[in-house]
């Protein structure tokens, strides 16, 4: 491991500690060091990165935060509903000091604390998501990419064959089947094991071939030559010599891969196969605001603007990753 | 060349193959092991146990899950006749079997749904494809300028848009406030093309739209890629005008991983864009899937995921086919 390239990572904004790097000595630097600077010139890509840190903290310290500005998310209160039409009486969706996002139409629930809890359900899935990507895709890509072969051969199959299966109808459809309690997992516990699962499942051939790519085009440098030709073996240069290199463009990956899982789990729950009801996410409360949005836009626009500038965060970040970490570059 | 397309077409049956079993394996073994009863579905509620063993019969469901299978696969190929003891159905090639819903013939099901999504895909992947290879290009070539930067911001949104926001939001504006558009009244092209233009522009640029964004982004880093490529600065050095050179060196390679995204993305969206049907409500194979899936109609979800894969991997053979032709480089063997 030449470079420290987890110091450059979302929950890590502070600067790297360089304690055992004497000051003002010709230094030469590690990638990891240019690419951390890069990025702190990269000011897009930093503001992504704060948003990205801050949805965090939303999604960990989400009880504190409705109690201190929201209401309990399932929580009814018909009374500021107009009855007649459904929607929330006030302007602007019920948009007050008190119920800072509105109200949501028919039920009045607070629309900020279940956004707020919804950041849980969407970054729990896409993370999980991702690393179960991250996981299977480095693996298998590096397996194919270093063994060839058959096993590369079986490997690119099944890669084809994920990127060809209809991703989601199929999981809507698994989703229909599993059942309400499995391994002591109930509800909506159920439901977001099956999206981490068949999110990340169908997500690793993505990452898979990118490894798959690098690994072959790294194996016959001349360093693993050499590193074989000390009698290391195929598991030592795999672990040792080739997953450093490999570090960056997964990190990139994986920077990448979140926001579309976000994107994806919205979908789900938009058509009816996310977390159950009355857990909230965002895609459930667009495809609530379906038959009303023509009344009651802010419903539809607070969800929508919500999921955007979560996913444009996360991609604004993962491009200046990429371009910090790009060996091209200057 | 002949060689490669068989392989090719073996590769196809295959993937169609390993994805019928998976599927079938798990809406109809799924449900066995958890003892929901297919025959139950197909009967409705109210329906007494002879009745029930007549269905079982008649469609199969007393048979292994095997057995099952390969009267399903025959069925596609060579028609299927359903015996239920009071006379003999038969359901001709390719056949799917009968929805549980509707009890109307899958096949036909879903060729009465193709036109919708045929149009809405195609349409839309006309449009994006030359707005976002346009874009990529003019970006690419205006690196670091206005446009460049305007075009970027304008792609990123775009890839971070979920389509059933911006789904809402366009009839929002276009349809409800200003009344410009009519999207609730499709019509078929060959009864009243005015109509069917009118209710598909919408979700065509809302559509497109995101997908543009992709290609634009895409098409930039590549033709960024390919422009300090040894080549080009031939090309130029042998004095061709800086036009020729971008369209007939550096636009060709930049098209190759276009041409690989765009046979994913528009197979993908002919099996059904589930989400920009069911945002504008329209009468597509994404939608009849979705209702299917919600009502457990195994036979209507089995056919649309086959026909959902074929159009993925058939569109997936058609692009490595396009390569030879884009790039003289490659030899299919």
């Amino acid at each position: 491991m030449t470079a420290p390239l987890h110091d450059t990572s979302a929950e890590t904004p502070a600067p790297v500690s360089v304690a055992d790097v004497p000051a003002k000595a010709i230094e030469g630097r590690s990638p990891g060091r240019i690419a951390w600077m890069r990025l702190r010139r990269d000011k897009v890509a930093l503001t992504g990165g704060v948003v990205v840190i801050l949805l965090i903290l939303v999604a960990i310290f989400a009880p504190l935060i409705v109690k201190l500005l929201g209401h309990d998310p399932n929580e009814f209160h018909e009374d500021l509903i107009d009855p007649d039409l459904g929607t929330p009486l006030g302007s602007l969706g019920g948009i007050s000091s008190d119920y800072l996002l509105g109200v949501e139409p028919t039920n009045g629930r607070d629309v900020f604390s279940r956004i707020v809890y919804g950041a849980r359900i969407s970054l729990i899935v896409a993370f999980l998501a991702a690393f179960v990507s991250v996981v299977l895709g480095s693996f298998l890509g590096a397996l194919a990419g270093f063994i060839g072969g058959w096993v590369d051969g079986v490997i690119s199959r099944l890669m084809d064959l994920l990127l060809a299966f209809p991703q989601l109808l199929f999981t809507i459809a698994l989703v229909s089947v599993v059942p309400n309690s499995v391994w002591g997992f109930e509800g909506s516990g159920v439901r977001m094991g099956v999206l981490i699962l068949v999110i990340g499942f169908f997500g690793w051939p993505y990452i898979g071939r990118i490894v798959r790519g690098q690994t072959i085009s790294l194996r016959e440098r001349e360093y693993v030559e050499a590193a074989r030709s000390l009698g290391a073996g195929r598991g030592y240069i795999l672990v040792k010599e080739l997953m450093p290199n490999l570090v960056a463009p997964i990190l990139v990956y994986t920077t990448l891969i979140i926001p579309t899982n976000i994107l994806t789990e919205a979908a789900l729950s938009f058509l009816g196969a996310g977390v159950k009801p009355p857990t909230s996410s965002w895609g459930k409360m667009l495809s609530d605001a379906v038959p009303i949005y023509q009344d009651d836009p802010m419903y539809m626009v607070v969800p929508g603007m919500t999921i955007f500038i979560t996913v444009l965060a996360f991609n604004l970040f993962g491009d200046g990753l990429r371009d910090a970490l790009d060996p091209k570059g200057s | 060349m002949l060689v490669y397309l068989i392989r090719r077409l073996f590769n196809v049956a295959a993937t169609l193959l390993v994805v019928s079993v998976v599927t079938f394996g798990i809406f109809f073994a799924v449900p066995k092991l958890t003892g929901s009863d297919p025959a139950l579905m197909y009967a409705g509620r109210e329906t007494n146990e002879t009745a029930l063993a007549g269905i079982r019969v008649k469609m199969g469901f007393d048979k292994p899950i095997s057995e099952q299978y390969l009267l399903f696969v025959k069925g596609i190929f060579a028609g299927r006749d359903y015996d239920g003891g009071t006379g003999v159905t038969h359901c001709a090639a390719p056949c799917f079997g009968y929805s549980f819903k509707t009890e109307a013939p899958v096949w036909q099901t879903m060729m009465d749904r193709i036109p919708v999504t045929l149009s809405l895909a195609l349409g839309a992947a006309v449009i994006w494809v030359l707005a976002g290879v346009a874009t990529g290009v003019v970006s690419a070539l205006k690196r670091r300028t206005a446009i460049d930067r305007t075009v970027m911001v304008g792609a990123l949104a775009g890839v971070s848009l979920p389509i059933f926001f911006t789904g809402m939001v366009a009839p929002a504006i276009f349809v409800y406030s200003l009344g410009w558009l009519d999207v609730s009244n499709y019509k078929p092209l060959t009864e009243d093309p005015l109509a069917w233009l009118n209710s598909l522009i919408l979700p065509w640029v809302t559509l497109a739209f995101l997908f543009a964004a992709t290609y634009a982004r895409i098409t930039r880093a590549t033709m960024l890629e390919v422009l300090g490529e040894d080549y080009i600065r031939t090309a130029r050095a042998k004095g061709l005008k800086e036009g020729v050179v971008i369209r007939k060196h550096a636009l060709r390679s930049t098209l190759t991983p276009i041409v690989t995204m765009f046979g994913l993305d528009l197979g993908g969206l002919l099996g059904g864009a589930v989400l920009t049907e069911t945002t504008f409500n329209f009468q597509g194979l994404g939608t009849a899937a979705v209702a299917a899936i919600s009502q457990g109609d195994l036979p209507v979800i089995m056919g649309v995921t086959l026909l959902a894969a074929l159009f993925v991997v058939l569109a997936n053979l058609i692009v490595d086919l396009l390569y030879a032709v884009i790039d003289p480089r490659v030899r299919l063997t």
